[in-house]
Parts: structure tokens; C-alpha cells; sequence
């Protein structure tokens, strides 16, 4: 398992417009547990997991993926216009899986959805919509998953619910990347950790020395509370 | 006559009436069901594909929609014409001319239609489908299945015009007793004949008609809204 | 979705396929809207075509329209009447030999309290003269069609031209006899209309007769074969059996037979016995 690596970023670089979204990015992310992308708002974390995943392309810098299929849950996941069940079944088409009544059984059982199999799932609750958007990620199959943000709109209870769905996942082997700004959720389920900074990539360290022992300011300012950025000035 | 007894020709089964409701029926309904294909083919294509001078294509799809009834029948009459292009096929004067016309006419209705309702759901849909890697064309029909409610009500629009509309159904149908009357050309002929009463009927059963397809396709929304969303 | 598909296509089918095959024992005839809004066809046809087993398909036009259609080719038989656009259509090799066939008779109608009074007259130049110094509201079909054309004959004859120097008064519609009679109707004008059209018309009220029996009002109609050498795939043997039966001793008794309100709305007047 020693130094495997899932995704290899060099000197990443996005620019829309006039700004600089991502600054050069370069880091090697392995196989384990969960890596964390830490940042504060707006400070590129949506962005960079897009990279990763193909959805925008680089200006500059090269992104490589060396795993099998990628899924991905969106910031702000789209229900499509139909029922759970078939948003479940529509996802597992699209990866050119063969359908599985029993894959679809576990899928509802394990997010606790299996008595809003047929309801529109444009009408279930923001933490309903979050586990099926979760679901509808692994009725892919996926070798690597991209959360962004996954707890974001969701109360203590719901949270805790997705953390342990999470740490599940990544228990089956699943390579999960999550985004949070969430202190305490790196804490819990990080693996390593990358911080991020308006658009640069600030520190990647183990969970662990990340929170106990950061080397760069930025990071122990954020840790701190404080608002950060590249300089490591406070503004 | 009067607009009691076009009511009363419905009571009494009228077979020239209902030949008559038949055919409008038939023709407009086919029509809607091709100007669907093609409209809804069209406008899904311009809202998720781009190409140099798109926007003028937009353009053109929505003035479109204003087409005159007559400017269309007279085109398709002179393409169908003995002397025109397409003469040799023998369509002018028939029902399959008819539909043709109200093909054209609305086909532009359904495309921009479609295209607004194609472009704000691709908006919506657009990095969850790519985050699932969906091949173009099946992003097509994944957008023109979860925009259904929507396209129907388009189909609606378009079916409403084509059954109103008399201009072209009057140019290249020839208005035929027993052939290719529908019930716009009949209300026409009356009111020429000064049977105001009687056209005046026919035009309430014609709308009624219309309320009735709309409140069926409405019914049947409903219900699948309420069972998919 | 199949379901759509299949509708779609067998809607296409029927609706491509059918009319060409399935009946072909018909023929098109185009017409005046006299003819046809009067019900004249209504009574004849059914005649024919339990004589003969042809159907006859009507298309109701003006009659400078009707002899277009059959310049395209899009008709096999022509029912008209204005003798010299007909000559004309003849002249140039579109129709194959011209028949008369019947007459009716033009009659001037005008508001009911008739403020030219002009009622009981049988002089239609000078009813056309009084009109036109009163400068009363006068309808005119405007279409091209054979009744419009026999107004500006009798305005010829008049010796006067509204229809050039467009007075206000005068009113060119550019629509068909009921709707030139529904417009007079409306704003209590005088117009020129076939007495079958009139007799048929069902918008009265405000309207009557004010000149009638004038020779000059007689309406000539005439048949037409549309010539097979100028579009191939004219059904000449159906047509000209047609244009026999109208011409024939049953025809023409069909059309002496339509009476609306016990009145003769058309008198036969074929002359020629054809093959
Ligand atoms: N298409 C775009 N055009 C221009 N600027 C953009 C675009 N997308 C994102 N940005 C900007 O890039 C910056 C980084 O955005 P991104 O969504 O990656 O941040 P984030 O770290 O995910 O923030 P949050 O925690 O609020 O989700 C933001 O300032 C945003 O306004
Ligand atoms: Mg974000």
C-alpha cells in the first residue's frame, strides 16, 4: 500500500476571467483513507476537486488519475426529475453497469432510503437528497469518490450520519476526497489533509501533524480562526 | 340553423359533423405528433450543441413562431402543386397536404419552446451529468425525458394553434366537402354563408374540444408529476 | 416512448400512403364559391356519383383562383364563370373545349330602407349611376372572382370607374360572396350578388333585393376539361365524363331540380350533345 498514488497534480493552474483560481498546484495523493481538502470559503476547494475529476480543464499544469471510475457529488447535488429508484438506476446506466435489483436493495438499505424508493426525488428533505446523491455516487462503482462538501446543509445528527456512511465507503476500499471548511469533520475522518489558500496549496500533511503540529502560518492561523491568506498576513 | 342545433347535430351524431370533428382531430393531431418529433429534435439540438451563428438561429426559431398560417399555406401549396417541386406525389388537396402545413406551422413553436425549456434544464443538469460522463446523445434524452411536463404542455401550444388556425388548411386542403373540411374551414364557409349562428356553434364545440385534449393532458400530468416529480 | 414512435409512424403512414392509393376514383373540380355556397354541388354530386361511382372533390374558389388551380394542374375539371377569362384559359391551351352549362342571374342588393331608392328598378347601369352620385356605400368583392368581374363590366357600361379612382364609398373587400354580403349587411352598403348565393344566404335581415331582371345581369357558367396535354396527369376520361353528364339531359335536370324555397336557382342551358 506504500506510496500508491490515486491522483498526480503538477503545477495545476485554473484561470477564469482575471482571476487565478488555482495557483500551481502540486501534490501527490495516495491510496487510504480519506484525504481532506481544508480551506476557507471561495479559497478554490470546489475547483480543484473539479479538476481532479475532468469536469474543468486546467489552463495550465497536468492532472493524472491512476484509478478506475470516478464519481463525484456536487456541492449542490441535482435530483434528477424522477423517483430515488430510478435516480439510483439512472447512475449505475451511465457507468455502463448492468442493472442489480439486489445492488439497488443495498444501496437503499444502506442510506436508509429503502421507504422512498418510488417518492420524486426532487421532493425529499435536503439530508434525504445528500444520502441519495451519496448513493447515486456509489451505484457507480466508483475505485475514487469526490465529495464536495458533503455535510454542508445538514444538522448534527445528519452529519454524523454521512460521516459514518463515509467512513464505511472508505473502509470497502473506496479512495474518498472530500472538501470541508469544517474543523472538527477533518478531524474525524481525514486520513491526510490538503489546505488549500486562495488558490495555492498551503500544507499537505498526515491528519495528525496537520492539526497538532502545522508547519505554515496560514494553517495554524485557520486553525486558530483567524481569516488567512497567501502571505500569511492577517488582511 | 342556429347554434342551438350545431349542438343539437352533436346529440343527433351528425355523421357529416363528426366527419368533420374527425378529421380536425386527425390532422392536427398528427401534426402535433411530428412537429413534436421535429421541433423537439431541433430545439434540443440548438439548446446543447454550439456553432457559429447559433444566436441567429434562436432568433430565427423565435420570430418563426409568428409565422402567418397563410404565408405557410401558400408555400406548401406552391411546393405541392401540380407545377411545384413535390406535384408529382398528388398531396395537394388531401388531408396528408393539411398536415403537412400545420406541420410547418408550428414545428417552430415547439423548436424555440424547446430550446428555452432544454437550455435552463441543461443550466440545472449539466455538471451532474458530465460528473457521470454522459455521452452526448443520451444527455439529449435524459434532458427531453426529465423536461416531459414541459414538452407536453410545448405539444399543447402547438396543438392549440394548429387546431385554430384556418389559413392554411384552407389553401392547401381545398376546404373539400366530405374530404378535407375541418372545422375551422366549415366555421369559415358558414359564416360566408352568413349562417353566423350555426358557425358560432361550431366554434364553441371547436374550443370545447380544445379544453378537452388540454384538460386530459393536464389530467395525465398531474398524475405522473405526482408519481415521478 | 414506443408507444410515441409507433404512433408517429403509422400516423405518417396512413396519412402518406392511404389517399394515394386507396381511392383513386375520384376527380377535382375547381369552382366558385357561388356554386358551392349556393348548395348546388350538394344536390348534383350525390346524383353523379350514384350514376357513375366518381367522386367529386370541390374546391371552392374565386373565379380567376379556380382557373389558376387548373393552370398548375392541380385540377382536372374547371366549373366557372366569366366567359372571358375562360376564353382566355382556352386560348392558351389549358382547357381541351369549353361547354355552357347554365345561367343564373346577378341581382343588386342593398340595405332594407334603401337610401338611394333604387327598390323596384330593372335598370342596373342607371341604379350604378344613382349610386354612384349619391355616393352611397357600395360593397365590391375586389377578388377576381366572376361576380366581381361582371360588376366592373356593368360599371363599364355605366360609363364609370370607381374601382380606379377608388372613392370612399366604394369598398373592395377582397372575399367571397357571403362575406361581401355579411360585410354589406354591416354597414347597410349595396353589393352585387349571384341570386343563388343570395337565395342561400342565411344573414338577411338587414338586407333585400332592389334590382333584378336586368338581361345584362345574366350569369353564363361554363365546364371545362383541364387539357391532358398540358399536365399529363389530369384523369381526362373521369373528367369528361363528367363534363358529359352536366351537359346530358340527367345533368342538366339535376340542376333545373335545386330549388331553394321552391325558387329555381340555376337554369340549364347546354346546348352541345358531346361524344
Ligand atoms: N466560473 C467561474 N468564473 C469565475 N470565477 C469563478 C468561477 N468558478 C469559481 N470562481 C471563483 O473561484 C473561487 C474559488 O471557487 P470555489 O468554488 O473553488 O471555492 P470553494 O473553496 O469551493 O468555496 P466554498 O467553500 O465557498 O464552496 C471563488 O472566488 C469563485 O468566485
Ligand atoms: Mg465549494
Amino acid at each position: 500500500m506504500q506510496a500508491e498514488p490515486v491522483i498526480t497534480l503538477s503545477k495545476a493552474r485554473l484561470v477564469m476571467g482575471q482571476r487565478m483560481i488555482l495557483r500551481d498546484v502540486t501534490a501527490v495523493i495516495e491510496r487510504g483513507g480519506p484525504t481532506v481538502l481544508l480551506g476557507p470559503n471561495g479559497c478554490g476547494k470546489t475547483s480543484l476537486l473539479k479538476a481532479m475529476m475532468g469536469l474543468v480543464s486546467l489552463t495550465s499544469g497536468t492532472v493524472d488519475r491512476h484509478v478506475g471510475r470516478a464519481s463525484f457529488v456536487l456541492q449542490k447535488p441535482v435530483m434528477l426529475r424522477r423517483s430515488v429508484y430510478d435516480n439510483l438506476a439512472f447512475a449505475r446506466q451511465t457507468a455502463g453497469l448492468p442493472h442489480s435489483e439486489s445492488v439497488m436493495t443495498d444501496l437503499l438499505n444502506d442510506f436508509s432510503l429503502t421507504h422512498l424508493a418510488h417518492a420524486p426525488a426532487r421532493r425529499l428533505s435536503g439530508g434525504e437528497q445528500q444520502r441519495l446523491a451519496i448513493a447515486r455516487a456509489l451505484a457507480r462503482e466508483p475505485a475514487l469518490l469526490f465529495l464536495d462538501e458533503p455535510t454542508a446543509s445538514l444538522d448534527v445528527a445528519q452529519t454524523r450520519l454521512v460521516e459514518d456512511l463515509i467512513a464505511r465507503i472508505s473502509a470497502r476500499g473506496v479512495k474518498i476526497i472530500l472538501s470541508t471548511h469544517d474543523l472538527g469533520q477533518a478531524k474525524r475522518i481525514a486520513d491526510d489533509v490538503l489546505f488549500l489558500v486562495e488558490g495555492q496549496l498551503a500544507e499537505q500533511a498526515p491528519m495528525a501533524s496537520f492539526f497538532h503540529a502545522a508547519r505554515s502560518s496560514q494553517a495554524r492561523a485557520f486553525l486558530a480562526g483567524e481569516l488567512v491568506s497567501i502571505d500569511g498576513e492577517k488582511p | 340553423m342556429d347554434a342551438t342545433s350545431a349542438f343539437s347535430l352533436i346529440l343527433e351524431r351528425d355523421p357529416a359533423l363528426f366527419a368533420i370533428v374527425g378529421l380536425s382531430l386527425w390532422v392536427s393531431l398528427s401534426a402535433t405528433l411530428l412537429a413534436g418529433a421535429l421541433g423537439a429534435g431541433l430545439g434540443s439540438a440548438v439548446a446543447l450543441t454550439r456553432f457559429p451563428g447559433r444566436q441567429g438561429v434562436v432568433v430565427v426559431l423565435n420570430a418563426l413562431m409568428g409565422l402567418p398560417p397563410v404565408v405557410v399555406g401558400l408555400l406548401v401549396y406552391l411546393a405541392l402543386s401540380r407545377s411545384g417541386p413535390l406535384g408529382q406525389f398528388g398531396i395537394l388537396f388531401t388531408p396528408t397536404a393539411m398536415i403537412i402545413a400545420q406541420t410547418i406551422l408550428i414545428v417552430p413553436i415547439i423548436a424555440a419552446l424547446t430550446r428555452q425549456v432544454m437550455e435552463d434544464l441543461w443550466g440545472e443538469y449539466a455538471d451532474e451529468l458530465n460528473a457521470m460522463g454522459v455521452t452526448p446523445w443520451r444527455r439529449m434524452r435524459v434532458l427531453l425525458w426529465d423536461a416531459r411536463f414541459s414538452l407536453v404542455t410545448i405539444l399543447l401550444a402547438g396543438f392549440g394553434r394548429a387546431a385554430a388556425e384556418v389559413g392554411a388548411v384552407m389553401i392547401v386542403g381545398g376546404n373539400i366537402d366530405g374530404f378535407t373540411r375541418v372545422m375551422t374551414t366549415t366555421i369559415a364557409l358558414e359564416t360566408s354563408k352568413g349562417n353566423l349562428p350555426l358557425a358560432m356553434g361550431l366554434g364553441v364545440i371547436l374550443l370545447t374540444i380544445v379544453v378537452a385534449v388540454n384538460s386530459l393532458a393536464w389530467a395525465v400530468r398531474a398524475w405522473a408529476e405526482r408519481h415521478a416529480g | 416512448m414506443k408507444l410515441g414512435k409507433a404512433l408517429l409512424v403509422s400516423a405518417f403512414l396512413t396519412a402518406v400512403v392511404l389517399p394515394a392509393s386507396a381511392q383513386d376514383n375520384f376527380i377535382t373540380v375547381a369552382s366558385t364559391t357561388s356554386t358551392q355556397d349556393s348548395g348546388l354541388f350538394g344536390h348534383i354530386l350525390p346524383l353523379f356519383k350514384a350514376r357513375t361511382g366518381i367522386d367529386v372533390k370541390v374546391i371552392a374558389q374565386g373565379t380567376g383562383q379556380a382557373l389558376d388551380t387548373a393552370r398548375r394542374g392541380d385540377a382536372d375539371v374547371v366549373f366557372v364563370h366569366a366567359r372571358a377569362a375562360e376564353e382566355k384559359f382556352l386560348a392558351e391551351g389549358f382547357g381541351v373545349k369549353r361547354f355552357d352549362v347554365m345561367y343564373n342571374d346577378f341581382v343588386l342588393i342593398g340595405p332594407k330602407n334603401d337610401p338611394a331608392q333604387l327598390a323596384g328598378g330593372q335598370d342596373v347601369v342607371a341604379a350604378l349611376r344613382r349610386l354612384y352620385e349619391k355616393t352611397q356605400p357600395f360593397v365590391s368583392r375586389g377578388d377576381k372572382s366572376g361576380t366581381h368581374q361582371a360588376e366592373l363590366d356593368l360599371w363599364k357600361v355605366a360609363g364609370l370607374d370607381p374601382a380606379a379612382t377608388k372613392p370612399s364609398w366604394y369598398r373592395e373587400i377582397g372575399q367571397g360572396m357571403g362575406a361581401a354580403l355579411n360585410t354589406a349587411s354591416a354597414m347597410g352598403a349595396y353589393v352585387l350578388a349571384d341570386r343563388g348565393t343570395w337565395l342561400g344566404f342565411k344573414n338577411k335581415e338587414a338586407l333585400k333585393i332592389v334590382v333584378e331582371g336586368d338581361r345584362r345581369m345574366f350569369n353564363q357558367y361554363g365546364i371545362m376539361l383541364v387539357n391532358p396535354a398540358k399536365h399529363s396527369h389530369v384523369k381526362a376520361q373521369l373528367g369528361q365524363t363528367f363534363v358529359n353528364w352536366i351537359v346530358s339531359q340527367e345533368g342538366q335536370d339535376a340542376i333545373r331540380s335545386y330549388k331553394i324555397m321552391g325558387e329555381q336557382l340555376f337554369f340549364p342551358n347546354a346546348t352541345a350533345t358531346t361524344l
